[in-house]
């Protein structure tokens, strides 16, 4: 049965803040997860953009498709450049706005890693979004550390296919006691959606990772950007959840709830996902199945700790 | 108010009377003693500004792209290592017009670890865009710093002021210290030309075509030209307002001097005395002190080294492949000038080896009586 999706009111309605005129491929998912993030954030907003594909496609002078203020940054900087303004804006007297990073895998899980785990140890009041469109597409299609095992780039080619596994940037970022950490795909609005505007109320670090589809570096057709994207959570390869801090009553007694925002409305083997794709096209049947029980793993694990979490959150 | 402090406390001083919005920086020997400063005023409330104890130097400068940006004053400060881990971000910065300050205290760096002073770490800076002003007191930092963001928010570049490690960062010198009533009447508060503004969203930075990357490229360059006319601006002003004054240049007894000797920094204190006492034996020799370097006063040097029969200059610092880059820029000042005496180039004091009067006195004598061919630098010093 095809699960009903509920569009908030806002989405519909408010004042657009991401413009045409962007210069993305077809079939991007970056575009339609900001402009619905833009949506839920509001015009007090500044964003970070480190190198990535959206900060060529966002504008290139004179020109800015974005409505509110944007600052351009080094690769790897764009968690402390964000810092930066966090506390300018601070002391400036600044209130009720958000200061969000929006970089790519690489900018997040391999060249922005450092500054990334600066801001976030220091606990900075900045929203740092991922969008993983799982490897370094603005380039053309090169591996990174969020690179799926088994996938094909143009450094991974045939007969050397990416060996090792995606690593978990989920995992690493909740090791620094962040106050809100949440997965999220445009293929869901409504969470999508719900996500922001939740991060927009927590002070501290944030961080969103954002399933990115990709057509021409997944080898997809650009008409099936979103239905991939649903398959990525339906087979459980991207599960859709957020981890909240509980600020306990007492010092050194704060929690983390887990909750599985998206319960897929129905399941689907990942090779139903992955074979939806070109650039998984010379997987092994091994690495398939890897791929599956890492899912079922993590699965698993989310649903324990989310029931754990729970219990102890009564 | 008189007090004894060592030169990175002279700079701390400076940071806290300029009233600064955003302070970032990473521990690094010889620059450790300005962020404990700075912490320690910060917690004492003496300076309101946030201090951001970010986790290296590359994320140090990086963090003033966005709290310039966003509209705070911003300060940083390194040393060897660490300023070279900013390269990117020092051209960055530059690019952006951001008028950044910051204090780097000179200290070597090679395939080896040394933590002692020399300017290479700030001269490998030199085409980044900003701004460099090299100091010899700890009375010229403190000021030095208050003219900075002066001279930085007028036109739009990043300043660092250079000085010695150890020789000038850890030496207790008298400062007088000025009532932050009249700093505040030299330097109001920072107004950035272009804010960011929530009402008016501009985009800082982006992705410049072929169509304007050249422009931007040159009103970087007519900016930091600008300086050289602005900086004379400020020192009158700052005159005006404390009794002291600091040129482009600083010279002395160079109008009838046959040789002029040129330093940058703290060896400038050692050479006034060998001056003074060559002068006594009636010999007539003169001194330039760089202050400003980038821009280069081109003007300014070839008027006070024209007139003399030879140059020397000392350099701590090593341009590998080169020499000295203090006595190749200033050869390269003075080529199209009518009259350019030979400019003798002398490498002394790299690693933070102590240059002792009697070092000066010899590399003046060894250029003099020994006929060195302008073209080799002399390595004064150097064990074989």
């Amino acid at each position: 049965m095809q699960r009903k999706i509920a569009i908030p009111r806002e989405l519909l309605v408010d004042e657009e803040l991401m413009l045409p005129g962007m210069t993305s491929c077809q079939g991007c998912a970056a575009p339609i997860s900001m402009k619905i993030a833009l949506k839920a954030l509001g015009n007090r907003t500044v964003i970070v953009f480190p190198a990535c594909c959206f900060c060529v496609f966002q504008g290139g002078y004179p020109y800015s498709n974005l409505k509110v203020p944007v600052i351009h940054c080094p690769f790897e900087t764009s968690a402390v450049v964000a810092s930066g303004a966090a506390a300018a804006l601070d002391v400036r007297g600044e209130k009720d706005t958000t200061v969000m990073v929006w970089a790519g895998d690489g900018g997040t899980f391999d060249i922005g890693i450092q500054a990334l785990s600066g801001a976030a140890e220091r606990n900075d009041n900045i929203l740092f979004v991922c969008y993983d469109n799982e490897a370094y597409m603005n380039t053309g299609i090169q591996r990174s550390s969020a690179t799926p095992m088994g996938a094909w780039t143009t450094t991974t080619p045939a007969g050397s296919l990416k060996s090792e596994p995606k690593k978990d940037i989920e995992q690493i970022m909740l090791a620094h006691h962040i106050a809100y950490m949440a997965t999220a795909s445009p293929a869901y609005p409504d969470d999508l959606y719900r996500k922001f505007q939740k991060a927009r109320q927590i002070t501290g670090m944030k961080f969103i990772h954002l399933l990115s589809a990709c057509p021409p570096g997944w080898r997809i057709d650009p008409a099936d950007s979103v239905r991939t994207m649903r398959l990525a959570t339906q087979s459980r390869v991207f599960p859709i959840y957020e981890v909240t801090k509980q600020t306990g009553a007492a010092p050194g007694e704060d929690t983390w709830e887990y909750d599985i925002t998206v319960i897929p409305e129905k399941e689907v083997p990942v090779s139903d996902y992955l074979k939806s794709q070109g650039r998984f096209r010379l997987m092994t049947d091994d690495m398939v199945m890897k791929i599956q029980k890492q899912a079922d793993r993590k699965w698993r694990d989310l649903v324990e700790k989310r029931d754990a979490t729970r219990l102890s959150g009564v | 108010m008189k007090k004894a402090i060592k030169g990175n406390h002279a700079v701390s001083h400076g940071v806290r009377l300029s009233r600064v919005g955003v302070i970032s920086a990473y521990p690094i020997t010889p620059q450790t003693t300005i962020v404990e400063e700075l912490s320690e005023m910060c917690a004492r409330g003496e300076i309101s500004a946030r201090f951001i104890k970010v986790e290296s130097e590359h994320s140090a400068m990086a963090s003033l792209i966005g709290a310039a940006t966003a509209g705070a004053r911003t300060f940083t400060a390194s040393s060897g290592n660490g300023l070279l881990l900013m390269h990117e971000v020092l051209h960055w910065t530059a690019g952006a017009r951001l008028p950044i300050v910051m204090a780097d205290v000179n200290r070597a760096v090679s395939g080896v670890w040394n933590i002692w002073a020399e300017q290479t770490d700030s001269l490998a800076q030199r085409d980044t865009g900003w701004i460099q002003i090299y100091c010899e007191s700890s009375q010229e930092l403190l000021d030095g710093v208050l003219m900075a963001y002066r001279l930085a928010e007028k036109v739009m570049l990043p300043v660092m002021i250079a000085y010695d490690a150890f020789f000038l960062s850890h030496t207790t010198e008298i400062v007088d210290i000025p009532d932050a009533d009249v700093v505040d009447r030299f330097l109001p508060p920072y107004e950035p030309p272009v804010q960011l503004n929530f009402d008016d969203p501009r985009m800082f930075g982006g992705f410049f075509s072929t169509d304007y990357f050249y422009e931007h490229r040159y009103t970087v360059q007519q900016a930091s030209q600008e300086a050289l006319n602005v900086y004379p601006e400020v020192c009158r002003e700052f005159n005006a307002h404390f009794g002291r004054s600091y040129d482009l240049v600083e010279t002395w007894l160079t109008d009838d001097a046959d040789t002029i000797l040129v330093t940058a920094g703290a060896i400038t204190s050692v050479s006034r005395i060998v001056i003074e006492r060559l002068r006594s034996q009636g010999e007539k020799v003169g001194l330039m002190k760089l202050r400003m370097f980038r821009p280069i006063p081109v003007e300014c040097w070839r008027k006070v080294l024209g007139n003399a029969s030879r140059v020397v200059v000392i350099d701590r610092n090593l341009s590998v492949g080169v020499g000295g880059v203090f006595a190749a820029e200033i050869r390269s000042a003075l080529y199209a000038s009518d009259r350019h005496p030979p400019v003798y180039s002398a490498i002394a004091g790299l690693g933070g080896r102590d240059v002792t009067p009697e070092d000066v006195e010899g590399i003046l004598h060894s250029m003099k009586v020994d006929d060195p061919s302008p073209d080799i630098p002399l390595y004064w010093g150097l064990k074989r």
